[in-house]
Parts: structure tokens; sequence; C-alpha cells
């Protein structure tokens, strides 16, 4: 039988894959497309503890999900804000490499 | 089949390969989400990373003309540091929910006979979570009157 734990596992893995992705990579998309397998890992756990704890009425906990909405919401709009200044930055700069991109370093 | 294709978005050199196993993981994600009886959430994410998110990333690639990165001289230091890290990180997320009582039980069964997801979503959502859900509007406005600005070709 599938238990809890094995969502909760594969939310972690793919949260861990995103983490990595954010570290290594120095390519501002892929560190963008990090970002999002790490809010979809958060997504995941939320939706199995939405379907875990069931509500009065032996539906899922609708609570949660609505919380994933709001997620995928904000997630896009983010998405959208740094592509936006992505190419504003690769048409000052013609970069996209996050070595390239250091300017505000101390 | 989620975590393969997640996997492949961070090792692959070619960002439009990446943004490609990008969709095959959301899909495989809102499969999970099917399995977990949100129907809702499954076809959220199916419209809109699978759709939206990711037709916008492809457009950028394109518009930038990316090619694959050159082989940089890799920081070896740097590199082994940042696994470190996330290895790390899982461990920890692992050992966690190993000595997480809850997590060995299995799912209970749905005792309603119709799950009628997206009515009931939409009845919590707008109740309950009016405001917030206000507040998302006008931060999606925001939003997008901050990528058309940014988009202008100079500001004066």
């Amino acid at each position: 039988m599938i238990t809890l734990g094995d969502y909760l596992i594969v939310s972690g893995i793919l949260f861990s894959i995103g983490f990595a992705g954010v570290m290594l990579r120095r390519n501002l998309i892929i560190v963008l497309m990090s970002l999002e397998l790490m809010l979809n890992a958060a997504n995941l756990s939320l939706v199995a503890f939405s379907r875990f704890r069931l509500g009065p009425s032996g539906l899922p906990n609708y609570n949660a999900q609505v919380f994933v909405f709001f997620i995928i919401t904000v997630a896009a709009a983010e998405v959208a804000v740094g592509l936006a200044i992505l190419v504003a930055l690769f048409r000052a700069r013609h970069t996209t490499d996050l070595k390239d991109i250091s300017s505000l370093k101390f | 089949m989620t975590l393969v294709f997640g996997a492949a978005v961070v090792l692959n050199r070619n960002p439009v390969a990446s943004a490609l196993s990008l969709v095959v993981s959301f899909l495989g994600l809102a499969a999970l989400f099917l399995s977990l009886d949100a129907y809702f959430v499954a076809i959220i994410q199916v419209l809109v990373y699978a759709g939206a998110v990711m037709v916008l990333f492809l457009f950028i690639i394109m518009l930038l003309n990316l090619q694959a990165e050159e082989r940089r001289r890799i920081n070896w230091l740097a590199a082994a540091g940042g696994t470190g890290v996330a290895v790390i990180l899982l461990i920890q997320i692992v050992f966690t929910i190993r000595h997480f009582e809850l997590a060995r039980q299995t799912f209970p069964p749905l005792t309603s006979p119709t799950t009628d997801d997206v009515r009931n979503i939409g009845a919590v959502l707008f109740s309950n979570y009016n405001l917030p859900f206000q507040i998302v509007g006008v931060l999606v406005l925001v939003a997008t009157v901050g990528v058309v600005l940014l988009s202008k070709r100079e500001l004066r």
C-alpha cells in the first residue's frame, strides 16, 4: 500500500533536485526552472496532506488545495516578472550567466 | 518519471532540452495529484505550468537565441559544495519522514459518494479565503504592469 510517507519522500527528493539546481547551475533560466520545481514539491506535499486528513464530510481537506491554488498563481506571476528581468538584463549585458552579472557583489 | 525528468532539468546543458524535461516532470506531478483525488489541482497544474509557464520559458529561450552553454571550466569546489548541501538536505528530509509516525499510515478511503472537486474548492475559496483571493488579484495586476514596464525598450 502507498503510505503518506511515500508521497512526502517524492516531494523531498523533488525539492532537493530543485535546490541542487539553484546551487549548481549558472544559467539564470535554469535557476528559475529549478525554483518552479521546488514550489511544486511543496504543492505535492500539501495535496498529500489534504488527502490524508479528511474533512468532516469525508472529502479531502480543501484548505490545502486552496493554498496550492494560491501558490500556483504567485509562482506564475513570479516567473513572468523573473523572465522580464532576464530579458532586460540580456539586452543590457548579452548574457544569462550568473557569473557575468556580479556588479552588485561586494 | 517525475524525479528522472526533474533531474534531467538540472543536468541538461541545453536550455531547450531542460525546459522540455520540466514539462514531462510537471505532467508526472499532475498524475500524482490525480492519484490523490485532487482533480482540480491536477488540471490547473497542466493548464498553468505545462501550458502557460512552459510556453513562456520556451519563448524566452527562443527570443534570446540561447545555445547550449559552452563548456566552461567547472569550479569543482563550488560544484561539490552545492551537491553536498543538497544531499545533506535530502538526508535530513528522509530522516525526518522516517521518524514521522503518521507517515507510515495509508490513506483513508473517501467516504463521500461523489468528489465534486471544483465546486468544493470554489466554495472554500470564495467564502473563507475571499480576502487572500482579492490580494492575489492585485498581485497579478502589479506583476502585469511590472512586466510591461520592464519590457519597454528604454525608460524615459
